[in-house]
């Protein structure tokens, strides 16, 4: 790191990491429930458990971001974050809003409107709190001396995701109006402005580790978030099919969300042309891997596997059953979790001054939790598959059909044992770099004597 | 080749065009279509307290409305339909977990004006156009 205040972004990743784990906890709850062994029904029914992993996600996600926003800014801007202890204080009271919703959670007091489950008092202190987040962020960038297309791209995501949490606050009495608002907040989010966030921390890490020109990295990321907007926003439209809304939705949702791929596979092509372009060979290989892995798990699992299920004569099958499952968990963790660990694997060395570069526990994590990852998408795949046909094509019962099903979910957790081990592995290599150290500042610098 | 202000202007030119067409069909819908394929004149009280229960126990954790929600238990979208008031209120208003094949719900005991509001939400969720969701069976078992 350059400048001290960017040691902040090391609590930002050890709070994102533990509410990681988290997480995971409570999805393990729910794969034995769906295997017929719900013996905490009485404690964690199946609704807290799905609340809880899908909103930890969303706030470990949100905490990685941040996380990377403040280290990159400084670098971006070359000045030291303004209002430091505010950013200390941002972390803190983001994490206690996240435990009382949490808690809240187990007593049976949430909006119960999947992703969006914060009750409306909590949501007013997430917006205050966002918006001191950016206060620190935007007025950085103002007062920096320099304003790069990355900083200024990955700024834009922060704000226009703020912007968007705004519509998911508007009560309505009509359930197909609660719904089209809230996807201007889930899927604008995940399929619009993440991705603009996700691709200024590529952008960031490819300059950092290829060596490649800054001008070159910089111009195709305006092609690839030029993409994801062209084709996402209108794409929103998937989420419309089959809501109560006309349809047209059938046609523009199905056109543009076939073209949503194109972005991520623009992002693979990139950083791949990228890595083979640049001269330099960062020392940091774990970082290049994850950062790599990401680019190609997202077209996977956010690209490819979310194009199966999107034209309208599949989704009419596939809506609203496991097959979603499949694609959601590839494609958050090939998207934006792997990003967060991507910016952890390369900010770590830099923060802590301990360089630990090729490890076999790195080595590890990477593999596990990703081959993992991808036996839980396919065990979610086969009982979505067989759930689709069973129970939309042939009309046998609910109830019957997830009888049949509970199979697959041993699979599930099987592979998710393999997930988490990796993970487990990954959080032991962070705790190994130890605490951000002020002799660290500067020491990149040495670095380029090296290679 | 393509210079870096050309990748610019097509990142804000795609951006603005995208934005403004969809910005102008989400009017469409909701002025023009929404009113009519959800039958909004049947939204009385009744409805939109059982919509706000639905939410203050997030139904939606579990069940699906609209194939929107959590897949493990039952779609409701066309449960009044499927199941009838006599059904839904007793799985409503039961005071242990209503279990069917095992799979346990939590016990609300909801009382019969509460059940009462649920079912009207439910009705009304059934009679929305959905442009033909959930797909008819087609294959013999």
């Amino acid at each position: 790191m350059k400048y001290e205040s960017q040691k902040v972004a090391y609590w930002f990743f050890a709070a994102a990491i533990l509410l990681l784990s988290l997480q995971i906890t409570y999805g393990f709850i729910m794969g034995f429930a769906r295997m017929g062994y719900d013996g905490l029904h009485e404690f964690i029914p199946f609704n807290t458990a799905r609340a809880t992993h899908t909103n930890l996600l969303v706030v470990w996600i949100l905490l990685g971001f941040m996380g990377a926003a403040y280290y990159i800014i400084p670098e971006e801007a070359q000045r030291e974050l303004v209002a430091v202890k505010l950013a200390y204080a941002q972390l803190i009271s983001f994490l206690l809003v996240g435990v009382v919703a949490i808690i809240g959670y187990h007593l049976n007091y949430w909006e119960g409107r999947k992703f969006l489950e914060i009750p409306r008092p909590l949501d007013w202190l997430v917006v205050v709190n966002v918006l001191t987040f950016l206060g620190i962020i935007l007025t950085t960038l103002y007062k920096g001396k320099t304003r790069t297309t990355t900083a200024m791209v990955l700024a834009m995501g922060l704000l226009f995701a703020a912007l968007l949490y705004l519509p998911g606050m508007i009560w309505f009495d009509n359930q197909t109006m609660d719904s089209f608002f809230r996807w201007w907040v889930v899927h604008l989010w995940v399929e619009g402005v993440w991705e603009l966030i996700m691709g200024g921390i590529l952008a960031f890490l490819l300059i950092k580790l290829t060596g490649v020109d800054r001008e070159v990295i910089e111009k195709w990321l305006y092609v690839i978030v030029g993409l994801t907007f062209l084709s996402g926003v209108l794409g929103t439209g998937h989420h419309y099919y089959y809501i109560g809304v006309g349809k047209i939705w059938l046609i523009v949702g199905g056109i543009f969300s076939m073209l949503e791929p194109l972005a991520f596979l623009a992002m693979a092509l990139f950083a791949v042309a990228m890595y083979r372009k640049g001269e330099k060979r960062h020392p940091n290989k774990l970082a290049l891997y994850w950062t790599l892995g990401t680019a190609i798990m997202a077209f996977t699992g956010a690209g490819l596997l979310g194009m199966a299920h999107t034209l309208p004569q599949v989704n009419m099958y596939t809506h609203g059953t496991l097959v979603t499952a499949m694609h959601g968990h590839l494609a958050f963790w090939g998207a934006y979790g792997m990003i967060v660990f991507s910016f952890i694997t390369f900010a770590m060395p830099n923060l802590t001054g301990r360089r630990l570069y090729d490890t076999v526990n790195g080595q590890l994590a990477f593999w596990l939790s990703n081959i993992g990852m991808i036996g839980m998408t396919m065990a979610f795949g086969v009982a979505g598959v067989a759930q689709v046909y069973l129970e939309r094509k042939t009309g046998l019962e609910f109830g019957a059909v997830q009888q049949e099903l509970e199979v697959h979910f041993f699979v599930l957790v099987l592979t998710a044992t393999m997930f988490a081990t990796g993970i487990i592995l990954y959080i032991i290599e962070f705790f190994r770099y130890g605490s951000p150290q002020d002799e660290a500042i500067g020491m990149e610098e040495d670095l380029k004597t090296i290679y | 080749m393509l210079s870096k202000s050309q990748a610019r202007t097509f990142f804000l030119g795609g951006t603005a065009v995208t934005f403004a067409i969809f910005l102008g069909l989400s009017w469409n819908s909701l002025v023009n279509e929404v009113p009519a394929q959800t039958n909004a004149h049947l939204l009385n009280a009744e409805v939109v307290r059982g919509k706000a229960l639905w939410e203050k126990n997030n139904c939606m954790g579990c069940h699906t409305i609209f194939g929107e929600g959590a897949y493990y238990a039952p779609e409701l979208t066309k449960v009044y339909e499927r199941r009838g008031e006599g059904y839904i209120k007793a799985a409503l208003m039961s005071k242990v977990p209503w279990a069917p094949r095992g799979r346990k719900m939590v016990a609300y005991g909801f009382s019969e004006e509460q059940a009462n509001d649920l079912v009207a939400f439910l009705k009304w969720a059934g009679e929305v156009d959905l442009n033909g969701f959930p797909p008819k069976p087609d294959v013999k078992r």
